[in-house]
């Protein structure tokens, strides 16, 4: 989405809701938009620090490397136990809504 | 229907630009980050664990083989392998995708560029650019039935190992996107890494194609196809589509970025619309993975191990056994055919009958049962007993051939089919005497016809006696016998 | 049964006394955690046949377990096999794993009773257990006050006397907030130290387990069983696990402990100040070194916390739609059901951080918020590596403030974000961290000082807690 200007408008709000598939009403669009601004202007505060030269840490150990499992088979699941919390199921299957 | 275009001009003021997309599923013992097993065809859901299922608190763990395959697959693709890979996060909502994001690979990814070379039709070759061979899991399936109001979801298959294999848009035409398809399918099935079926799904391939005016710089609107299950279906889809455009722009209408799917029956591409307003994966690293470091050992210890690819055994065909180009491309053109062969060769010491053999028969063979070496029940001891028998006169080439089919289907070995069904070739002039004379008897006016000169009533009568030997009989001695008898 | 269950050597002392079954006990247990709740409600609910049907199996392992019969509760968010485990989301209702997370594998390994559905701010978003789709839990210290959050109902418990001891999860200071305004003891291990598998995860590379107990030899000895290696979680570490409860009694003689100015900032009550200044004395006192150190980017980790934080979560939580578990709302398509599942099912902190997290993730604002966010989280790290250069641990008030009421901080979420401003660099860091009691404020609330320590450090912080536990006149 288009937003040079990094401001939370109802579009913003509506476009980030639509891709974490939530939908909002109107007066839940307004106060995320009040909540979320207030928010977003105060991590601005981040654009203060120089971070040119400075790597991004995205693992908190970050001398953990290459850990690996072998190719080896392990039991699956018994199928009663994998669909056990399926809100819906038909022979062996989970069963959503049909896919349009 | 798109018309067949019979002015050239239109062809020539386009030029069309295809850049490929493979996934490759790979043939490891289990999935990408959990113990299930990944084989095919269990009963929907029983290979699925907390991991494949994402549920919720559990954890990703990378199986080693994969990257092994991976690394496999992007050195015999010359591709330079990366000193550090990470996972990153692919956030799309799907029900076959049961944690709503993929891991994937995004900015570091297993390999950066790499090459693979086609033959066009002018007999030239031409490069194409790989872009990046990266890993990821799959998803599961997804069911539909036409009357129900519901879809079924299948799990299996979530999580199995995938390699995306990214072109550059390299190609000018299908058939170059096909060629580059074929070979890459020759390559990636010499690792023996992934079965490299299009029409059961291990090998899936995306296209994204646009037409521009030739001589222009900037790339046409880009459109990406898909659902193209067979390689068949990738060339007819690609030039249904290549026309498509040309038809637009020549109508004067503009094109549109967007994703057709490739309607098999109908042989025509539909634009695929979806609710999803835009594509905005947000990718990220996946946190529940740590990054890798592939250490120059280990990329050394799998080049030093890697079987020898197609083009590396071309040129040892032609040094070591001084075939002709024809020849090398038949027996090179799957790593188990040139394996039956150099197998077959060596333990029957004959070169020539096993090219022979395995170009004409067992390719026949192949062709007439819609099968792979893998599918035939030939061992190369096998092949190289029936070149044996046959070249040493022990039976006929009829029997022959008729030996190696059985071998084929019962996997028996040929000597005790020979022995079994007594078809040693007969080339005793006693045992072959009598019928000689039966023929000779009956046949009054070829053995006439010979008499008079004409020579080739011989040949005629040598069949006759065939015939009558049930083939057993050795042609070269009974034609001596009746031209003996004749003369 | 209040006194009974303060701290595992107490309740073990009076258990081996007990000349009945443990069937019987852990009735009385149960029993005993139902009236309780009635007015703290730090269970969801307490499954009395659930707790039964445990102790059976605790009576059945053998006495020998280093946590023979011990009762502890697990935060709603840790997977217990085939109990109801939910997070305590509508969106979770219903959901029994048929798994069990690591931790829970190794607590009945050494014989605890395991008594799930801890209360907590729905999916650990919140600072408060307010937020809980189950209802708030209150501060056993003063029934009209937060215990804190998210970990506030395994806080709670510990303090109001239900169990001796509970497993929590500290994202952003989960663990330590709750525990300093319960009055308890509780750590954040060494990111890595502690499996996650089997967490519901939250923020995937700040999530750890941790332990909240009565006392500081409690919390080392639950470390001692719950840390350790596990090949089902990539990021669990393989570093031998110290015999911590071995080492407690030494002295602090020479310790070096180092104040950071940037925690001591305006905001903090006067009574927090006071009892921190008090505990810097004590070890003064106990013959440790005290020196000033900076932090200087300290003013930025909660802005680095709150986009990365919401960012994992928001994929975290994508697979919560109804498809394979969890609630299903009716609806005739897919992505209508989508919608109407998690709009039904989402409170509405979990809906402000998931789109928080969804936006700074998009395309066009990864960059400016996510990577740099991550950049900062660098700078953070790296004031710790040359602040650890210079002392052993760090000393820190935990909160700002001792309990606040309930619904205060409700509606301005960046208030109720704030009282986590001194817990959260050590999750950006993966340091290790304990919250320990530090006396009362004038109203009679707990305070709570934080000691911060090196990467896998938590030794040394037992140590350095164990001795404030000794000697503080408090």
């Amino acid at each position: 989405m288009d937003n040079p200007k990094n401001e939370i408008t109802n579009e913003i709000v509506e476009y980030a809701a639509r891709l974490a598939r939530l939908s909002l009403s109107e007066k839940e669009v307004a106060v995320f938009k009040v909540q979320l601004g207030g928010i977003l202007n105060y991590v601005s505060q981040l654009n203060e620090i120089d971070t040119s030269n400075t790597p991004p840490t995205s693992h908190a150990i970050p001398s953990l490397l290459n850990v690996f499992r072998e190719d080896v088979p392990v039991k699956s699941l018994p199928r009663e136990e994998a669909l056990k919390n399926a809100p819906d199921e038909s022979d062996g299957f989970f069963r959503v809504p049909r896919v349009i | 229907m798109v018309k067949v275009d019979s002015d050239m001009t239109d062809h020539t003021r386009y030029e069309t630009v295809i850049g490929l997309e493979v996934h490759l599923q790979l043939n490891t013992r289990t999935k990408t980050f959990c113990g299930c097993s990944i084989k095919f065809g269990a009963e929907p859901n029983t290979q699925v664990c907390p991991v494949c299922l994402g549920l919720p608190g559990s954890l990703p763990v990378f199986n080693r083989e994969v990257l092994n395959s991976g690394i496999k697959v992007a050195l015999s693709l010359g591709c330079d392998i990366q000193k550090t890979m990470k996972f990153d996060r692919k956030n799309y909502y799907y029900p076959d995708l049961p944690k709503n994001y993929q891991i994937s690979q995004y900015d570091q990814p297993l390999s950066g560029r790499g090459k693979i070379g086609i033959k066009l039709e002018d007999g030239t070759r031409k490069e194409i650019g790989i872009t990046r061979v990266h890993i990821e899991e799959d998803a599961g399936k997804l069911l539909h039935s036409e009357t129900d109001s519901y879809s079924l979801v299948d799990l299996n298959r979530t999580g199995t190992p995938l390699l995306e294999i990214v072109s550059e848009p390299d190609m000018r035409s299908p058939y170059e996107a096909y060629e580059y398809l074929v070979k890459l399918k020759q390559v990636l099935k010499y690792l023996d890494v992934s079965d490299c079926n299009m029409e059961e799904g291990s090998l899936r391939c995306d296209a994204n194609i646009s037409i521009r005016k030739r001589g222009a710089r900037e790339f046409g609107k880009k459109v990406e196809i898909k659902n193209m299950n067979s390689f068949k279906a990738v060339r007819e889809g690609l030039l249904f589509e290549e026309e498509r455009q040309r038809e637009e722009l020549e109508e004067g209408r503009e094109l549109t970025q967007e994703t057709r799917l490739w309607d098999e029956d109908k042989r025509v591409t539909v634009s695929m619309r979806s609710k999803e307003a835009s594509h905005d994966y947000r990718y990220f690293p996946e946190p529940d993975l740590v990054p890798f470091e592939i250490s120059a050992d280990l990329v050394d210890g799998i080049r030093r191990a890697m079987p020898e690819g197609p083009e590396e055994k071309k040129i040892r065909f032609a040094a070591e056994y001084g075939m002709g180009e024809k020849d090398i491309e038949v027996l090179t053109a799957e790593k188990d055919i040139a394996d039956l062969f150099e197998g077959a060769a060596g333990l029957s010491g004959d070169r020539t009958g096993a090219c022979n053999w395995v170009k004409g028969e067992v390719m026949m063979h192949l062709k007439e049962r819609e099968t792979d070496v893998k599918g035939l029940k030939l061992s190369p001891g096998n092949l190289a007993q029936v070149i044996k028998l046959a070249g040493e006169g022990k039976i006929s080439n009829l029997v022959a051939k008729e030996v190696l089919r059985e071998s084929i289907d019962t996997g028996r070995d040929p000597y005790s089919i020979v022995k079994d069904k007594g078809l040693e070739q007969v080339s005793n002039a006693d045992a072959l005497g009598e019928i000689v004379s039966k023929v000779i008897r009956e046949n009054e006016r070829s053995v006439s016809d010979f008499r008079k000169g004409k020579d080739a009533a011989l040949g005629f009568l040598v069949g006759q006696v065939m015939k009558l030997s049930g083939g057993k009989a050795n042609p070269k001695v009974a034609g001596e016998l009746l031209r003996k008898a004749l003369t | 049964m209040k006194d009974t269950l303060n701290g595992i050597a107490n309740y073990r002392k009076w258990l081996n006394a007990q000349k009945r079954a443990f069937s019987d006990i852990a009735s009385d247990i149960a029993e005993n955690a139902a009236k309780v709740n009635d007015s703290v409600h730090s269970f969801i609910s307490v499954d009395k046949d659930e707790i039964l049907l445990k102790a059976g199996n605790v009576e059945k392992s053998g006495h020998s377990g280093a946590l023979y019969g011990v009762p502890v509760a697990v935060k709603d968010n840790i997977c217990i096999k085939d109990v109801l485990t939910t997070c305590a989301s509508r969106i979770l209702e219903g959901f029994r794993p048929p798994y069990n997370a690591t931790v829970i594998e190794k607590l009945e390994k050494a014989g605890a009773l395991v008594i799930g559905r801890a209360n907590m701010d729905e999916f650990a978003f919140g600072s408060s257990c307010e937020t809980s789709c189950y209802g708030p839990t209150r501060n056993p210290w003063d029934i009209s006050r937060v215990p804190g959050g998210s970990s506030g109902g395994a806080a709670a418990a510990v303090a109001a006397g239900q169990v001796v001891a509970s497993l929590g999860s500290d994202t952003g200071g989960s663990i330590r907030q709750p525990g300093a305004l319960c009055g308890i003891v509780a750590l954040k291990p060494t990111y890595g130290r502690v499996s996650r598998y089997g967490l519901i995860a939250f923020a995937s590379s700040l999530d750890q387990i941790g332990p909240m107990t009565r006392n500081v030899e409690d919390s080392a000895k639950l470390l001692e069983i719950i840390a350790g290696h596990d090949p089902k979680d990539s990021t669990s570490v393989d570093i031998e696990v110290p015999n911590y409860s071995k080492e407690l009694g030494g002295g602090i003689e020479g310790l070096t402990i180092g104040i950071p100015g940037e925690y001591f900032i305006e905001g903090i009550a006067k009574d927090v100040l006071l009892r921190v200044k008090e505990a810097m004395e004590v070890y003064r006192k106990l013959g440790a070194r005290i020196v000033d150190i900076s932090l200087p980017h300290t003013k930025y980790a909660l802005s680095c916390y709150y986009i990365i934080a919401p960012a994992e979560a928001s994929s975290n939580l994508a697979r919560y739609e109804g498809v394979h578990y969890g609630r299903r709302a009716k609806a005739n398509d897919l992505i209508d059901m989508y919608i109407k599942s998690r709009n039904e099912g989402f409170g509405p902190e979990v809906k402000r951080r998931v789109i928080l997290g969804t936006y700074v993730l998009s395309s066009g604002y990864y960059d400016a918020f996510y990577l740099k966010a991550q950049k900062v989280r660098t700078k953070i790290k790296e004031d710790f590596d040359a602040a650890f250069k210079k002392c052993d641990i760090i000393l820190t008030p935990t909160s700002p403030t001792t309990a606040f009421k309930i619904g205060e901080r409700m509606d301005d979420p960046l208030s109720m974000y704030l009282s986590d401003v001194f817990t959260i660099p050590a999750n950006l860091a993966g340091l290790p961290a304990i919250s320990i009691p530090c006396g009362l404020d004038g109203s009679g609330l707990p305070v709570g000082l934080q000691l911060m320590g090196k990467p896998f450090g938590e030794a040394t912080l037992f140590k350095a807690a164990y001795a404030h536990e000794k000697n503080n006149i408090n």
